[in-house]
């Protein structure tokens, strides 16, 4: 197991082994997402409070969930970079903060949408969406503070410290509702006592969150596959590659 | 592991550490100013603001809705178990508004001691389920059987 990682670790063959499993986590996407999408809109019952208008869940819910999910992945690659001095594991941390970014903004998007009809306001200024807010920022500056530095070196250092200090707010995301009052409700599938939600509603519930993670391995995974090309454009087997095509 | 890694990896730990500990006395020193609405027995109490704007929220109380038939005018308590207060709005209320519906409303506490809110927000728990399920548990409540799950 550990030699099979420490070979990944060379950007060649990491470079072939995420060509594969892109494709692999690009149809796992596909699969889940497109039927699941179908139970989501057309056939799950509407909400007994809130009707109709429930099915923004299926997308605002698994989309904040990949925001944290994807930021505690980007954390993890940009430690495991800095002190390993792994290349592969910076340049998933790099590749992954614009994707946490836009689901973030996707989170927000819908839950603002959301917002408006049940609750009767797009915004409100209470912990969650407030903190949910903040980790967007720390996506941006993260982006913002890689695109700084020159170095690739220097910024993966660098940017591994940002990230490491914005994984404080992601408990403070998820307990927000338990420890301050707040107007967004909370915690329905991850709470410790049985989930609140019917199952005819958890089943694309649930196909839809294994359908954005797949998609976020596929696209982070060709994204490192452009940035390990980038990094080895000098090196033989990437000429080799470029002059065979 | 050598030493210089060790080293890094200590310095990854500490600054998640510490970092933390300093979030987690800020936000405890901010919790007043974190929680998004106060209830009625803190007020009741004297922990609100009496002389500007505030948010309260609450349970609608059942049976305590009022609107004047030619306006918008509306008038309501909510509870939180312990102690209850009036709320008078002028507005259009949120889809969701109903009795026993979770609210926060953003106003100032009136001379005559009810609440003049000028925005009214409707909170939703977080159950999910279709009508015909919700209509099952009221029928089975109505029997006599109580769920644990279920009851809210």
């Amino acid at each position: 197991m550990w030699n099979w990682i420490h070979r990944l670790a060379s950007p060649k063959r990491f470079y072939h082994f995420a060509g594969s499993a892109s494709r692999w986590f690009g149809i796992a996407a596909l699969l889940f997402g497109l039927p699941g999408l179908y139970l989501a809109l057309f056939n799950s019952p509407p909400d007994y409070q809130q009707g109709e208008s429930v099915r923004i869940m299926y997308v605002h819910v698994p989309a904040a969930w990949l925001s944290m999910f994807v930021y505690v992945n980007m954390a993890a690659a940009a430690t495991v970079g800095m002190v390993w001095r792994i290349k592969v594991a910076s340049a998933v941390a790099h590749a992954s903060a614009p994707i946490g970014a836009w689901f973030t903004f996707l989170a927000l998007v819908t839950g603002s949408l959301w917002g408006k009809p049940m609750w009767g306001t797009w915004w409100i200024w209470d912990a969650r969406l407030t903190s949910e807010l903040i980790l967007l920022f720390l996506y941006l500056g993260y982006i913002a503070l890689q695109n700084a530095i020159e170095d690739r070196d220097t910024a993966a250092r660098a940017t591994a410290v940002l990230a490491l200090v914005g994984v404080v707010n992601i408990p403070i995301i998820h307990y927000s509702v338990e420890w301050w009052n707040t107007l967004h409700q909370g915690a329905t599938v991850t709470k410790l006592d049985r989930p609140s939600i019917h199952w005819s509603m958890l089943v694309p519930l649930l196909m839809m969150a294994i359908s954005f993670t797949a998609l976020y391995a596929a696209v982070v995974l060709r994204r490192v596959r452009c940035e390990i090309l980038d990094r080895e454009q000098r090196s033989g087997w990437v000429r080799e590659l470029a002059g065979k095509s | 592991m050598n030493p210089i890694r060790k080293n890094r990896l200590i310095l990854a730990g500490v600054i998640v550490v510490g970092v933390g500990i300093a979030a987690a006395l800020a936000l405890v020193a901010l919790s007043e100013n974190i929680n998004l609405f106060y209830s009625p027995s803190q007020v009741v109490a004297g922990e609100a603001p009496r002389d500007h704007t505030f948010r309260l929220g609450g349970l609608v109380e059942e049976g305590s809705v009022s609107r004047d038939p030619d306006s918008l005018v509306v008038q309501f308590g909510v509870t939180d178990g312990a102690e209850s207060m009036i709320i008078y709005h002028r507005g259009i209320l949120p889809d969701l508004f109903r009795e026993g519906q979770g609210i926060v409303a953003q106003g100032r506490i009136g001379d005559d001691g009810r609440f003049m809110a000028d925005e009214v927000l409707a909170k939703h728990d977080e159950n999910y389920m279709p009508p015909e399920v919700e209509h099952a548990l009221e029928t089975a409540r109505s029997l006599g059987v109580t769920d644990q799950k279920t009851e809210r």
